[in-house]
């Protein structure tokens, strides 16, 4: 049975991106609904009720966020839609940017009258620069037809929705290093505490929500919290969308209803439609860059021998042991013939160049990581620099003011933990390692 | 480079946050800079930044070396800005850079001798998907192979010409 839609219900539909095509199949009916029959607690509620976890990597529920936002009298309060979306492997958010922009701003015009939030900002990243005209046009067009600005459908609520670039920097998508960006300063993660529900923007009570987690209002309200949670499986509510990539035959964004079955996802044709040139399965990274890589074997299978479903504690189940996460959902398939060593170290270079530099484990770290990858890689390594590599992640993890330490070194760990032969073979056979690649040895004996 | 319709255009950026928070509008406001001059920010034009921004120079210029997106040394007419991080990789983005170095007889950060081409190689743009890719100003060219390389040169060249 294919997968029920909620974002992506009407992606399909010529003209979706206008408001007069957009408005003809439901859109801006959350915001009717919301502001003539509920108040902003009970949309709250409805939030609450659905379950929602925050779709940008944390999984964090939205509900519970939107409830620690303070409002002290007299003091403005700020929604903000982290659109810095930059983890390698994910591109969904850019998908329902560039072709649903308006449910977009209905999202945000639903969250921000739940929040009591006057001003908006998107903050997207620079690169997406023609995805800011669209986004541009929506606002417009949404202000032009009363769904923005004063006395919203005569409710006495004002709301402005702004975009803002950010200019390259992956850090920025951590939310305080983001809001840093937005008043104009170096892309620097704060200390936590205070958390941007108590000190946010220009030191004012902010919400900071992915793109993907505020679309999701829009469902949510107009099906009624209940409804949404009925989807899904256990605190994995809802739907969620997947950008699949790597070798894979239907690379794209899905959307699904966390019920699938990873091997469903990768070898079924109303996904991934399976692997090219019937090539085997070595490994996959399901949630974006930082999130654990797992072999074929217990990607699809739990070390327990379960099937492995693609929701948030299915796969978890193992913990880092044998395990990995949700994520972002960015999904990136390895076929037989990537080499893990030269992946981990494109992963290391990532994080090193992007380091804001703030704390040393994470600065001084990244960049060691990459140096011992790439001696390794270019056949220089020694069996000590593989234990080294253990050594130098295990003292940036958890030692850092963001989690980028963390995103850094997460990868390596799992890298070394399931594929340590490859990285010994790289420094036994090093000359043989420069002609050919390890292959897929027994990762993926248990299948396909 | 600064025009009326520019100062015009910065100041106005600054109406999209609260009185006194002007500083904002920086990152917007370097982005103008570079878009409507030579593709990078010269030192000077940091400088009017901040006089129009009313902020002190010294803080547009830690903000403009931080992000990747700036510029801060003369580029060619197009910056080729081809993704290396690892979806790209495994789609074969190697081959797509060492074919640009070929052709251009350039390195890696290095502008062709026509001025025309800048090859920078950048981390993850949110293109896995559609790989491997590179951004051109404003757009992404997607499902690069050599071939679509050549013709995108030589379309530069010949709207450069």
């Amino acid at each position: 049975m294919a997968s029920q839609k909620l974002l992506l219900k009407h992606a399909d539909v010529k003209g979706i991106e206008t408001y007069d095509v957009y408005r003809k199949h439901e859109g801006y009916n959350s915001v009717e609904k919301a502001f003539k029959k509920m108040s902003p607690e009970e949309v709250l509620e409805e939030v609450k009720t659905s379950g929602l976890r925050g779709r940008g990597g944390a999984g964090f529920p939205t509900g519970l966020k939107w409830s620690f936002l303070a409002k002290p009298e007299g003091v403005s309060r700020y929604l903000v839609c982290n659109a810095d979306e930059s983890e390698p492997g994910t591109f969904k958010d850019r998908y329902l940017m560039e072709f649903l922009p308006h449910l977009l701003i209905e999202g945000l015009i639903v969250s921000s009258y739940a929040l009591g939030a006057n001003t908006c900002y998107i903050y997207i990243r620079g690169e997406y620069a023609w995805i800011v005209d669209i986004l541009e046009k929506a606002i417009e067009e949404a202000k032009a037809n009363g769904f923005l600005g004063k006395n919203i459908l005569d409710s006495g609520f004002d709301l402005e929705i702004y975009v803002q670039r950010g200019a390259g920097a992956y850090i920025c998508g951590e939310e305080t290093a983001l809001l840093e960006s937005l008043e104009g300063n170096r892309g620097n993660p704060r200390i936590k505490p205070p958390f941007p529900a108590v000190k946010g923007v220009w030191d004012c009570p902010t919400v900071v929500n992915n793109v993907e987690t505020l679309a999701a209002v829009v469902p949510i309200i107009n099906h009624g919290g209940a409804e949404y949670a009925k989807i899904g499986v256990g605190r994995s509510t809802g739907t969620k969308l997947i950008s699949a990539c790597g070798n894979i035959n239907k690379p794209g964004v899905y959307e699904i209803e966390m019920t699938e079955s990873v091997e469903d996802f990768i070898f079924s044709d109303e996904f991934c439609g399976g692997i090219p040139k019937g090539k085997r399965l070595k490994a996959c990274i399901p949630g974006g860059s930082s999130v654990p890589i797992l072999p074929a074997n217990l990607l699809l299978n739990t070390a327990a021998g379960e099937t492995r479903i693609m929701n948030y504690e299915s796969l978890n189940e193992g913990g880092f042991e044998t395990g990995t996460m949700m994520g972002s959902g960015g999904f990136i398939v390895f076929d037989e013939d990537q080499c893990i060593v030269k992946h981990t170290m494109t992963l290391a270079r990532f994080y090193n160049h992007e380091s804001c530099g703030q704390c040393s484990p994470c600065r001084e770290g990244t960049g060691w990581l990459y140096k011992v990858l790439k001696k390794i890689e270019a056949g220089h390594g020694e069996i000590k620099d593989i234990d080294l590599l253990w050594d130098i992640q295990r003292k940036i993890d958890g030692n850092t003011i963001c989690p980028l330490g963390e995103a850094a070194a997460w990868p390596v760990a799992a890298a070394i933990r399931h594929f340590r032969d490859e990285f010994e073979w790289h420094v036994t056979h090093a000359e043989e390692a420069k002609t050919r690649n390890f292959g897929i040895a027994q990762y993926a004996d248990a299948l396909v | 480079m600064f025009t009326d319709n520019l100062k015009t255009e910065i100041k106005a950026l600054t109406t999209k946050y609260p009185e006194g928070k002007q500083k904002s509008a920086l990152l917007p406001a370097l982005h103008l800079v570079q878009e409507q001059g030579n593709n990078s920010l010269s030192v000077e034009q940091m400088d009017v930044v901040a006089e129009l921004l009313s902020i002190e120079p010294i803080e547009v210029y830690e903000v403009a070396s931080f992000y990747t997106m700036f510029n801060l040394k003369p580029v060619g007419k197009y910056v080729l800005e081809v993704c290396q991080t690892g979806p790209c990789m495994v789609q074969g983005s190697d081959d797509i850079i060492d074919h640009i170095k070929k052709k251009l007889d350039i390195e890696a950060g290095e502008t062709s001798a026509d001025g025309l081409f800048t090859l920078k190689p950048v981390e993850c743009l949110g293109a896995c998907g559609y790989a491997p890719m590179m951004q051109m100003g404003k757009f992404y060219k997607e499902h690069l192979t050599p071939e679509k390389i050549d013709k995108i040169l030589n379309e530069c060249r010949n709207n450069a010409s």
